[in-house]
């Protein structure tokens, strides 16, 4: 009972990271891995302009121009060097970890005893699980109204044609190269203001905090997408949430039957792999279905 | 209007796949004509419509349109004068977005997106306009995807796009070969009223020698990468499918039946 209130404020700070992966997943459709190494940035910026001192809100804005300029390095890379979006993911990633620990000084930061935007709403109540959900649902919720604004607007729009059609959007006047940079620009703020949302809550910021960032971003965005539908695009905002809150939900309950954390991330990885592979194999066992009748 | 003056191109050069797609060719095209373009496969067709619209760069030579030097435009910028439809019914469109959407697209084609809401209701009345005389029914059906579209209300759908902004040039690459011949009829004549409506400038690919000699003003025919047959005016309005046969063994110097150029 007690684990409700944690679980969920876990599955509204995380589903930031959920949404920027979706942005560049669904939206783009490129596979970003930028994303495990912007969330630590966005820890290590936010952290390490806490300690210095500097206001929380202040330290999250940082955290998120850091956050674009990571995905404007991954963006120039594949649409101006021609990388493959993967591989370009994967430098600016690897290229992250010495930066972050730069940013940081060191592989690990505390933020004990320093201001975060947590307790900057201790105000609101005496249980911190309690603020760090009131925060998480507030973060979220805007972020998510941004998104929903942003991508109605006209470069929005041509942002999502992108990815549906990059030949259309050309044919219509649109510099594509503009538009996949732009998207990996906002999804990678996304995920550094989780990154740095997350050092808060936690309490510190490590050089390794990112690994399997991916994965937890993906496993969100397809259970919302099984669960809760893909109707509109705001349905799909929406779903990408409660996605990141039933996985906090199923992690917070194998651990509850016994699994020992240390099998976490094998087990969101497979996971991932059966529900990314579940359209085929649900295609194949039909058409195999349908051969057996046709017999 | 258009002028092409000496493009050659040639893929993959100095590999074993090397492949000169277009030798030395030149055209030009006064306003209003509408242009039929018919050749065998492999002919050159469609790398002489992509040059124009800058899939990729030309070896050689220069396009102009209005005056104005493309030839180092890149695609979307040349997209502001330039409408096409391509021949999978899938390019041309965004599925996943509703046709509102991409009717909102095209209607801003050549300019700057901005942080303008993309598709405001107050459009709607214009785009049901535009759609009715399609009398495909899309006109209420604003908020369907365009995924959910057979192929040919998607190709007609493309084609609106592709004129709404008023381009200069409209170029159309097979445009009905995906299409049954019932939609490929209805799809070609929803193309001839509209260039002929709004007097644009065309140029149109078909593998169907009929359809070739019946619309438009002017027919060139591409033959290994040149441009072997240009007959237009009344020249063109008498002409036959046995005339053309004898103008292409007159120009290419050999035998040749409808078939091999698989023109129908
Ligand atoms: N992107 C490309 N890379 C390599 N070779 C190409 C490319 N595009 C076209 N070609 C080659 O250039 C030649 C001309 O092709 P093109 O597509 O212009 O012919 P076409 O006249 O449109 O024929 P079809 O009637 O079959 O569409 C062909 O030999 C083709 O294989
Ligand atoms: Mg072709």
């Amino acid at each position: 009972m007690d684990l409700i209130i944690p679980t969920l404020s876990q599955g509204l700070l995380w589903s930031i990271l959920a949404l920027g992966v979706y942005l560049t997943f669904r939206v783009l459709d490129i596979a970003d891995l930028t994303v495990e190494g912007s969330f630590p940035l966005g820890a290590a910026a936010a952290s390490a302009c806490l300690v210095k001192g500097s206001d929380p809100f202040t330290a999250i804005l940082v955290a998120a121009v850091a956050g674009m300029l990571a995905g404007i390095i991954t963006g120039l890379l594949t649409t101006k060097l021609k990388i493959p979006a993967l591989l370009a993911g994967i430098l600016t990633m690897i290229a992250l970890y010495s930066v972050n620990l730069h940013v940081m000084g060191k592989a690990n930061l505390s933020l004990l005893q320093i201001d975060t935007v947590f307790t900057k709403f201790s105000f609101i109540s005496d249980d911190r699980q309690l603020v760090t959900l009131i925060v998480g649902a507030a973060a979220t919720l805007f972020l998510c109204l941004l998104c929903y604004w942003f991508f109605g607007t006209e470069i929005g729009a041509a942002i999502r044609a992108t990815g549906f059609n990059p030949n259309m959007i050309r044919a219509n006047g649109v510099n594509t190269d503009v538009t996949i940079v732009l998207g990996l620009l906002i999804s990678n703020a996304f995920v550094a203001i989780c990154g740095a949302l997350v050092a808060q809550s936690n309490g510190f910021a490590d050089v390794g905090m990112g690994v399997g960032t991916i994965v937890i971003g993906l496993a969100s965005v397809i259970i919302g997408e099984v669960l809760f539908g893909t109707k509109c695009f705001w349905r799909c905002l929406v779903s990408v949430v409660l996605g990141s809150v039933v996985y906090r939900i199923v992690i917070a309950l194998v651990l509850e039957l016994g699994m020992p954390p240390n099998d976490l991330k094998l087990f969101t990885a497979i996971l991932v792999a059966i529900a990314l592979g579940l359209p085929l194999l649900q295609a194949k066992y039909k058409a195999k279905q349908w051969k057996e009748a046709a017999k | 209007m258009l002028d092409i003056v000496h493009i050659a191109k040639t893929f993959n050069p100095g590999t074993i796949t090397e492949k000169i797609a277009l030798v030395d060719v030149s055209l030009h095209l006064d306003d209003g004509d509408f242009v039929t373009v018919i050749g065998g496969n492999g002919a050159g067709k469609s790398t002489l419509m992509n040059s124009i619209a800058g899939t990729f760069p030309v070896d050689r030579g220069s396009i102009s349109i209005d005056g104005e030097d493309i030839t180092s435009w890149p695609e979307h910028r040349r997209a502001k004068y330039i409408g096409r439809v391509f021949q999978d019914p899938m390019m041309g469109t965004a599925a996943g977005m509703m046709i509102e959407e991409n009717l909102a697209i095209a209607s801003r084609r050549g300019k700057m997106p901005t942080l303008r809401w993309s598709a405001p209701e107050s459009n709607r009345t214009k785009f049901r306009e535009l759609l009715a005389p399609l009398k495909l029914g899309l006109e209420d059906r604003l908020e369907s995807k365009v995924g959910l579209l057979s192929g040919g209300q998607r190709q007609a759908l493309t084609l609106l796009m592709a004129t709404m902004a008023n381009p200069k040039l409209l170029l159309l690459d097979e445009h009905t070969a995906a299409l049954d011949p019932k939609t490929a009829e209805k799809v070609l004549d929803i193309t001839t009223k509209i260039v002929g409506e709004r007097h644009l400038t065309t140029l149109m690919i078909t593998h169907n020698m009929r359809d070739a000699l019946r619309c438009g003003n002017r027919l060139i025919m591409m033959y290994d990468g040149k441009i072997l047959i240009d007959v237009k005016g009344e020249e063109k309005k008498n002409l036959t499918v046995p005339d053309l046969l004898a103008m292409f063994e007159k120009a290419a110097g050999s035998e040749l039946t409808s078939d091999s150029l698989l023109l129908s």
